[in-house]
């Protein structure tokens, strides 16, 4: 868990001009607004994947206001987001935690007919279709909890209302990391997390609502049971999950669980585990110590997870169009050119194309063979060319995900059983 | 005669009111918040069992306090061991005031860094290809690296030792340093040998010392939740990380009720071992 600060405005010194402000806001002058929006700080919090200084110093540079920026893990930010609303600005959750946070009233819903690149957000957030073929993934998708009927609604709705939770920003599909060169063979099956041929070099992410997830694609490659929805499971469905990998875990099938980015790295890069439910960065960091590292993508498909930016339902006047302003340049491209050379993608991909080269395009969206050295945002080499991406391109990727991160109905069973798993 | 006592009332004002806010209040709020009921997302007043019977009927609840006190006495066993041999060398061999110091305070210079430090420093001490395996292989000790070095109760219990150790080192040697070198001399004079000058003069002598180390190192292993994570690879739990597990989960409730448990648990631990000896007597 990090706190990054950044140099602040203190809040008694917007007070102090928020007299000029008031002044500016009756009397339409952009000159003047141009001079306050520099008094403007806005606080985001969110997990350290879209959390970024590179992005702060940006919106400083661009849209003139100060965007201070504090990373947590997930379930940091659930908690905060649902118990300290007046800690941010704006949350940069994930789709499921939104699940778990909206019916706190603590995030407004935003205005779709203010936000320029709606029309161009992927199917995946507006209709639940990345193309008009395709069938909706288990769990919970991002549009079932992305739009609410008006500015005060806490149902969720399942049209396009033009009243958005969320706005996305950055999404992946997930499968398990592994290390080739230890393993010496073809990985293409969920199962093979439980093959006793890796007893002790196994590990699975010790977030209860992510791993249940991991361990259901599992489960299902088995060929032990196969889920209605694997994002709502019944009491019996968790035991008969959980009950699984407690065998497999009394076993030794696992060397260890990991919570945080870097214990994933570490464990991967020591050699200690050579299979285990990773997250893309990760595997960028273990190859940038020149360690071969896979992110397999598996026949049974991904496990997806979308995030989004929220605002605080304490947010308005200046500060909230100051919001809204942000989120506009956020899907303007810079952003999304900066997070799809990480690997990850956009949720406008076109405005982003403008902000990288025609190479890294190729190689990050279109699944092409890189023509030249792939490099991310910070200058470490990811591939050299004639390499291609795992998993292909972003339709046969974001077109095979099998699930997305999820609550369930019975989240607060699931937890029990999940802690019962841990101290088994 | 009046105005003494009103004297009296405000002399201790201060420290009353100190361990009212900082000690008494939060731990009523912990013991009021344990009857609460949680949804999802948030904690609403009530007084209910719910969180006690969910606590007290899962057999879960049993094995990780079970698990808890393992740690707690292996710990114990090996901090006492190991501090009493430190504070008795320091107490008895060395003759030197200066020396005695000097020595003392390097036992603490590792203490001068980030507990989490120390303990994490174990990890890649202690892996699959860390320094311990290479090393034994090197020596042709043995042929394959040794799985049970990291992420297993050994190398909790090892953090533990490490890490509390000190603990245990001061009381001891603060005690051992309080008793009167005449009655050694006069234990040898009547022709004890040296171990039974240590077992019926020494170790009486310093029951308190081991006493006051023994609560130290039983609480801070009883509350431990991050060196349990980390050096177990989140494989075992114990009661700190139950705690921290719903905490997480925003199930505030629960966790005050295991806390609460927690800290009974705890409190009849050092009632019984403050039976054995009257500490306030001896100091």
């Amino acid at each position: 868990m990090t706190t990054i600060s950044k140099v602040r405005y203190s809040r008694r010194s917007i007070l102090k001009t928020g007299g000029a402000a008031v002044a500016a806001a009756a009397l339409p002058a952009p000159m003047v607004w141009g001079q306050e929006t520099k008094n403007i700080t806005l606080r985001q919090f969110g997990t350290g994947v879209s959390n970024l200084n590179d992005v702060a110093m940006k919106v400083k540079e661009d849209l003139g206001f100060t965007l201070e920026m504090t990373a947590l893990d997930s379930d940091s930010v659930t908690q905060r987001a649902a118990t300290q609303p007046d800690s941010f600005d704006i949350a940069d959750i994930e789709y499921w935690i939104c699940k778990k946070v909206w019916p706190t009233g603590n995030l407004q819903a935003m205005d779709t007919s203010k936000i320029a690149n709606y029309d161009k957000i992927v199917g995946i957030f507006r209709d639940g279709k990345l193309t008009p073929e395709s069938t909706i993934a288990q769990g919970t998708a991002p549009h079932t909890v992305g739009f609410v009927e008006g500015p005060g609604g806490t149902e969720f709705v399942d049209n396009e209302s033009g009243w958005m939770t969320l706005i996305p920003t950055i999404y992946n599909a997930d499968t398990l990391g592994i290390r080739p060169d230890l393993i010496g063979r073809p990985i293409s099956n969920w199962s093979e997390l439980l093959n006793p041929e890796f007893a002790g070099k196994a590990s699975i992410l010790d977030i209860s609502s992510i791993g249940i997830m991991d361990m259901a694609m599992v489960v299902e490659s088995m060929g032990e049971y196969t889920y209605p929805d694997k994002g709502n499971m019944t009491k019996e469905e968790i035991d008969l999950t959980i009950g699984i990998f407690t065998e497999a875990k009394k076993n030794g099938q696992f060397r260890a669980f990991w919570k945080s980015f870097d214990e994933s790295v570490n464990l991967m890069a020591s050699g200690e585990v050579v299979i285990q439910s990773m997250w893309s960065p990760a595997i960028t960091a273990v190859k940038s110590q020149g360690i071969p590292c896979v992110y397999q993508p598996l026949e049974e498909g991904y496990r997806s997870w979308g995030g989004g930016i929220g605002l605080s339902s304490s947010l308005s006047g200046m500060e909230l169009d100051a919001a809204y302003e942000y989120i506009n340049w956020y899907l303007s491209g810079w952003v999304g050119g900066y997070l799809m050379r990480q690997g990850y993608y956009s949720a406008v991909p076109e405005t982003s194309k403008a902000f990288m080269s025609e190479n890294e395009w190729g190689y990050w969206f279109e699944g092409k063979e890189a023509t030249d050295v792939i490099t991310s945002p910070t200058g470490d080499t990811l591939a050299q060319a004639g390499e291609t991406r795992d998993g292909g391109s972003f339709e046969e990727r974001m077109g095979a995900v099998a699930c997305w991160n999820a609550v369930m109905d019975e989240n607060q069973y699931m937890v029990r059983k999940w802690n019962e798993f841990i101290a088994a | 005669m009046r105005n003494n006592s009103v004297i009296g009332w405000l002399l201790a004002a201060p420290l009353s009111l100190v361990l009212l806010v900082f000690l008494v209040a939060p731990i009523a709020m912990i013991v009021v918040v344990s009857f609460w009921g949680a949804t999802e997302w948030s904690i609403y007043p009530a007084f209910q069992f719910d969180n006690y019977t969910f606590l007290l009927t899962s057999d879960v609840t049993y094995r990780v306090y079970l698990n808890t006190l393992k740690y707690a006495i292996i710990t114990w066993a090996f901090t006492l061991l190991i501090g009493f041999t430190v504070a008795y060398y320091l107490a008895f061999h060395i003759r030197s005031l200066t020396w005695q110091i000097a020595l003392f305070l390097l036992c603490t210079i590792p203490f001068l860094t980030s507990n989490i430090i120390r303990m994490i420093s174990w990890i890649p001490f202690l892996g699959r290809n860390g320094l311990a395996n290479q090393a034994l292989i090197s020596w042709g000790v043995i042929d394959e690296p040794l799985e049970w070095l990291l992420f297993s109760d050994f190398s909790v219990i090892l953090a533990f030792v490490h890490l509390y150790t000190l603990f245990m080192v001061v009381p001891i040697f603060n005690t051992m340093m309080r008793i009167d070198k005449s009655l050694i001399e006069a234990a040898v004079d009547a022709g004890a040998s040296g171990w039974q000058t240590l077992w019926h003069v020494i170790i009486p002598l310093t029951k308190p010392g081991i006493m006051i180390g023994t609560i130290f190192v039983v609480a801070l292993v009883m509350g431990d939740f991050i060196t349990v994570r980390f050096m177990s690879g989140s494989q075992s739990a114990n009661v700190g990380r139950m705690i921290q597990n719903d905490i997480g989960l925003l199930q505030y409730p629960s966790a005050s009720a295991t806390a609460v448990i927690l800290l009974v648990t705890v409190l009849l631990l050092i009632g019984t071992l403050l039976r054995f000896v009257d500490i306030r007597k001896e100091l």
